[in-house]
C-alpha cells in the first residue's frame, strides 16, 4: 500500500519494494545485521550487560544522531502458542498495550506519542517485539513507559474482545493481501509446525481464547531470561546501564517452556482463489544467520536478488517481463534457515514465471561470477554505512545479532567477512547446498505444473 | 548543514541541502511532470516513461543501466505521482560524480521499440497487481470520482486499453513535451560536493534544450459522490474518501496536517480510539496531500463488510463533531509533538531529506531547514485549525467503497 508513503497519494514506482508493504501495524522486524566499521573510519562504541535476572542489553553509541531507538525482543512469538489457542501470542501483544503501572490504555498511548515516539510492536516465531525511536533526551521517559508495559500490565479482561476483534481484523486483511499471505502459507507449509507459523493464528482459535489463557501466556512467555533489550543512538551508557537495571531488577527470573516440533507439509500446495494474479512462494533449506557458512548463502542469495541487475529480476522482468515483483531473501530462524523466494503474474502467464524462476535457482549451482559478486559487495558496502544514518535500524540489528549469535557483530568484523567472500567460497557452498528439496505454494485460478526431478 | 543553489543556462535548476558529516549523498532529478500532465489518449504515458527511462540510453543497453547502478552500489528507484516523477540514487560519497552521470544519461533514454514492447508487458502485470491487491485501485478510482474532468482526476497506472495502444512515438513527443530542462530539477542532500555537482551537471544535462513546459493548473470543482463497487472475491470492505484541502503554497497546509494528525492519524487519533481501538476496523486513518493548486484530505477504511455503514456514519459523526464543536487545545499540542518528532526523525537520513527538500522546492521555490519546518508547526494555533475546517469541510466530498458488498448505505 502506498498509502501514508508521503510520495503522493498513489505514487507507482520503478521498482517494488524487496517485500511487499503491509500496514502500519504490525512493523516486521529486520532478521539480519550487518555493518562495517573499518570502511566508516568509526569506532564503534558497543556495550554489553546481563542483569541478574538473565535480561540482556546491548547498546551502540553512535553521537552523531539526535534519535535513540530501541528493540526489546521477548521470548514469546508464536511459536509457544498452546496448540488450539493459535494466535495468542498476537491477542497478548495487543492486550499489553491496553494499560500498564498507573496508566489506562489510552493514558499509556498519549504518553507514547507525548514523547514524539516512533513505536511499533510485532510477532514473530520466536519473538513478541517491541520498539520505539525518538529524540535522545525522550529514552528514559520511553523505556520507563515499556518496562511498565512488560512487569506490570494490566491486560484488562474488559477489553478482552476488543483486542481480540483487532487480531481478526488483521486476520481478515490477510485475506486479501495475497502476496503475504503467499508467504506465510509457504513458511507453513515449509517449515516444521510451530516454526512456520504466523502471528495471526486461526480464526476459530483466537475465538476460543479466554483471558486466563493471556494471563497464562504472560506468566509463562514474559520472562528476562531470553529477553534482549537493545538501545542504539545518541545515548550516554552508564545512565542508560543503570536506568535499565533500576527499571527491569523486579522482573523475576522463571525457566522457559520448550517447543517440540511436528513435521512440515511437504513439496506443493495450491490454494484456489477467484483472481487474475497467481502468487508464487518458493523456498528450499539452506544456512540460518550465525552458521559459519551463512555469508555464503547471502551472498549467493544476493546474487539471485539484490539490485536491478539480479538474476531473478534480470531474468523474470527484464527479459521477459513476466511480472512486477519478484524477489528472494534468506530467512533465519535459530538452527534453521530458507531462502524464500516470491513472484506475483496474471495467471496466463504464471506456469513460465515458475519455471524461469525455477530455472534460476536450479542454475546457481552452475556457480557465480566475480563482476555479479563485486556489484553485491559495493551494495552490502553502502547499506552497511547507511546503516549508521539510522538509530532504529541499528538497533534491530544488534537485537537480532544477540539472539542469533549470543554478541554484536561490529561493523569491521561484517566488512572483513564481506571482503573475503570469493567465487571460490560462494561456489563450493553451492556445490555443497545446491538449491533443491523446494516447497511451493502458489494462490490463484489455476494450479500449476510442479515440475518433477527438480528436488 | 549548508543550502546551495545554482541554475544552468538552459534553466535547470540544482538545489543542494549540503552536510559535510553526512555518510552518504542522495541525489535526484525531479521533473515536473505526472499523471496531470497527460490527455486521455496517452493516459499512463508518465509512469510508462519512467520506465523506459531504466531501459537504456544512446550508449548505454538495459542491462548496462541496471548493471551499473549496481556496481557503484547504489539505492535507486524511480516514482510516478499526479505531478512529478522522481529519478533518485542513494550512494556512498566517493561516487557521487558517477551516480550523477548515470542519473543524467539516463534522463535522455534511447525509448528503442523492442524494449518498449518487453516493458509494456511489465507495466499491464502492475496494473493487474494493483487492480487485486487491497484497496483494489480505490484510490485512483475516488481521486477520478471526486476531480471528475479535472487534470488531478488522471490516472497514474493508465488503463489496460490505454497503456495497450501506446506507440513509442507519443511517448517520444510527450516527453520531448515534459522533460524540458526548464522542468527539471536536479536536487541533492548529505555529503554533498556541491561545485562538483554543478560542473558535472553542466556538462552532462547543459545541452538539454529548453522549452516552456508550464503548468496551467486549472480549476478544480470538486464533486460529491458516493460510489460502490463491487469486487466479489475480496473479504474485507475498503472506503476511501476525498474531501477539500489547501494548496501545496497554501501556509493553511500546516493547519491541515495537524487536522488529518488529530482526527484521523493511524493511532492515537479520534478515529483510532473510535475504530481501531476497539477492532471495529482493521484500519481507518486520514492524510492531507497538497497539489499545484488545490489539495485534499483522504480518509481510508478497511473493515468487515457488515461494519462498513456503521464505520462510515461514524467517520462521518466523527468528522461533523470535528467542524461543529472544534477540537481541544490538549489534542492539538499533542499532535504537534508527534508531527514533529517525526519530521526530525526521518530528516536524520539524507535519503529523506532529498524528498523534503526537493518537494518544496519544485512547489514553492523554497528552501525549509528542519528546524524552520518544525517553527511552522509550533506556530500552528487553535484559529488556524479553525479557519482551515471551515474553509475545507471534512464531511464535504466523495467517497468510493470496494468490497463483496453490492451496496452501502451512505452516511448521513
Amino acid at each position: 500500500m502506498t498509502w501514508n508513503r508521503g510520495t503522493g497519494t498513489g505514487a507507482h514506482c520503478k521498482r517494488p519494494a524487496d517485500r511487499p508493504l503491509r500496514r502500519p501495524r504490525p512493523k516486521p522486524t529486520r532478521t539480519k545485521a550487518e555493518g562495517c566499521e573499518r570502511i566508516c573510519g568509526l569506532a564503534q562504541k558497543i556495550y554489553t550487560h546481563t542483569l541478574p535476572n538473565g535480561l540482556v542489553l546491548v547498546a551502540e553509541a553512535m553521537d552523531w544522531l539526535e534519535s535513540a531507538a530501541f528493540t526489546l525482543l521477548l521470548p514469546a512469538g508464536c511459536s509457544h502458542d498452546p496448540s488450539q489457542r493459535r494466535g495468542l501470542s498476537n491477542l497478548t501483544c495487543d492486550l499489553l498495550q491496553r494499560g500498564c503501572g498507573s496508566r489506562n490504555s489510552r493514558e499509556f498511548l498519549e504518553a507514547l506519542e507525548r514523547l514524539g515516539a516512533d513505536h511499533s510492536a510485532s510477532v514473530s516465531g520466536a519473538h513478541m517485539s517491541f520498539g520505539a525511536a525518538v529524540l535522545s533526551e525522550n529514552l528514559p521517559a520511553t523505556l520507563a513507559l515499556y518496562a511498565d508495559m512488560t512487569l506490570r500490565p494490566h491486560l484488562p479482561s474488559d477489553q478482552l474482545d476488543e483486542a481480540r476483534l483487532v487480531c481478526l481484523q488483521e486476520l481478515r486483511a490477510l485475506e486479501d493481501d495475497l502476496a503475504h499471505k503467499v508467504m506465510q502459507l509457504l513458511r507453513q507449509q515449509h517449515y516444521p509446525d510451530p516454526w512456520g507459523r504466523s502471528a495471526q493464528g486461526v480464526e476459530t482459535e483466537v475465538e476460543q481464547i479466554t483471558h486466563g489463557d493471556v494471563t497464562q501466556f504472560f506468566q509463562r512467555q514474559l520472562v528476562p531470561r531470553g529477553a534482549i533489550l537493545s538501545v542504539a543512538g545518541k545515548i550516554a551508557w552508564p545512565q542508560l546501564k543503570e536506568q535499565v537495571e533500576q527499571l527491569f531488577a523486579a522482573w523475576s527470573d522463571r525457566p522457559v517452556a520448550q517447543t517440540s516440533e511436528v513435521a512440515s507439509l511437504g513439496k506443493y500446495r495450491h490454494i484456489e482463489h477467484d483472481s487474475s494474479q497467481t502468487h508464487l512462494g518458493i523456498a528450499f533449506p539452506s544456512v540460518p544467520y550465525g552458521d559459519p557458512d551463512y555469508y555464503q548463502a547471502r551472498g549467493a542469495v544476493g546474487i539471485l536478488s539484490d539490485g536491478m541487475s539480479s538474476r531473478l529480476f534480470t531474468r523474470v522482468r527484464e527479459e521477459r517481463g513476466l511480472c512486477y515483483s519478484v524477489y528472494a531473501s534468506c530467512h533465519s530462524l535459530k538452527g534453521r534457515g530458507s531462502v524464500l523466494c516470491y513472484a506475483g503474474t496474471s495467471t496466463e502467464r504464471a506456469q513460465e514465471t515458475l519455471d524461469v524462476t525455477l530455472a534460476e535457482l536450479v542454475r546457481l549451482r552452475d556457480g557465480v561470477e566475480s563482476a555479479e559478486l563485486d556489484r553485491l559487495k559495493a551494495r552490502i558496502k553502502s547499506g552497511l554505512i547507511m546503516q549508521q544514518e539510522s538509530s532504529a535500524s541499528r538497533s534491530h540489528s544488534m537485537a537480532s545479532d544477540w539472539y542469533f549469535l549470543g554478541r554484536v557483530q561490529t561493523l569491521d568484523a561484517l566488512s572483513r567477512i564481506i571482503q573475503d567472500l570469493s567465487c571460490d567460497s560462494i561456489n563450493q557452498y553451492l556445490r555443497q547446498h545446491a538449491p533443491s528439496q523446494f516447497t511451493i505454494v502458489t494462490v490463484g485460478a489455476q494450479k500449476l505444473e510442479v515440475p518433477v526431478g527438480i528436488s | 548543514m549548508e543550502f546551495r543553489k545554482h541554475v544552468l543556462a538552459n534553466g535547470l535548476e540544482i538545489v543542494a541541502e549540503c552536510n559535510a558529516q553526512a555518510y552518504s549523498t542522495a541525489l535526484a532529478f525531479f521533473v515536473k511532470t505526472g499523471a496531470r500532465d497527460e490527455t486521455a489518449d496517452v493516459s499512463g504515458v508518465s509512469h510508462f516513461l519512467e520506465h523506459m527511462v531504466f531501459k537504456g540510453t544512446a550508449t548505454r543497453s538495459a542491462a548496462d543501466v541496471n548493471r551499473e547502478l549496481d556496481e557503484i552500489g547504489s539505492h535507486s528507484n524511480a516514482y510516478t505521482s499526479e505531478e512529478e516523477t522522481v529519478y533518485y540514487a542513494t550512494v556512498l560519497p566517493e561516487y557521487q560524480t558517477h551516480a550523477l552521470e548515470l542519473l543524467a544519461d539516463i534522463l535522455r533514454p534511447a525509448l528503442r521499440g523492442s524494449d518498449f514492447d518487453m516493458e509494456k508487458q511489465v507495466i499491464l502485470e502492475e496494473i493487474f497487481k494493483y487492480e487485486d491487491q487491497p484497496p483494489f485501485g480505490a484510490h485512483e478510482k475516488c481521486m477520478a470520482a471526486y476531480f471528475g474532468s479535472h487534470s488531478l482526476g488522471n490516472s497514474i497506472l493508465g488503463t489496460v486499453e490505454s497503456v495497450t495502444a501506446l506507440t513509442p512515438d507519443a511517448m517520444l513527443k510527450y516527453f520531448q513535451r515534459r522533460y524540458s530542462a526548464a522542468n527539471i530539477v536536479l536536487v541533492a542532500a548529505g555529503n554533498v560536493d556541491f561545485d562538483d555537482l554543478i560542473r558535472t551537471a553542466d556538462r552532462l544535462c547543459g545541452h538539454w534544450p529548453k522549452q516552456d513546459a508550464h503548468r496551467t493548473p486549472g480549476r478544480a470543482t470538486p464533486q460529491s459522490r458516493f460510489q460502490v463497487i463491487t469486487k466479489e472475491a475480496a473479504t474485507q470492505q475498503y472506503a476511501v474518501q476525498i474531501s477539500s484541502g489547501p494548496a501545496a503554497d497554501h501556509p493553511d497546509r500546516y493547519a491541515h496536517r495537524l487536522l488529518a494528525t488529530i482526527v484521523g492519524d493511524d493511532t492515537g487519533s479520534r478515529l483510532f480510539w473510535a475504530l481501531v481501538d476497539p477492532g471495529l476496523a482493521e484500519f481507518a486513518a486520514m492524510s492531507s496531500y497538497e497539489f499545484d493548486g488545490c489539495g485534499i484530505m483522504m480518509t481510508y477504511l478497511c473493515c468487515a463488510p457488515d461494519m462498513i455503514a456503521e464505520n462510515l456514519q461514524c467517520v462521518r459523526d466523527l468528522q461533523r463533531e470535528a467542524e461543529r464543536q472544534g477540537l481541544r487545545d490538549e489534542e492539538l499540542e499533542l499532535a504537534k509533538s508527534k508531527v514533529c518528532a517525526h519530521v526530525v526523525l526521518r530528516s536524520e537520513r539524507p535519503s529523506n531529506r532529498l524528498f523534503a527538500v526537493g518537494n518544496n522546492w519544485i512547489h514553492r521555490q523554497t528552501y525549509q531547514t528542519v528546524k524552520e519546518t518544525v517553527d511552522a508547526y509550533q506556530a500552528v494555533t487553535m484559529d488556524d485549525v479553525r479557519r482551515t475546517l471551515e474553509q475545507y469541510p471534512l464531511t464535504a466530498g466523495t467517497t468510493v467503497s470496494i468490497g463483496p458488498l453490492r451496496e452501502v448505505a451512505c452516511p448521513v
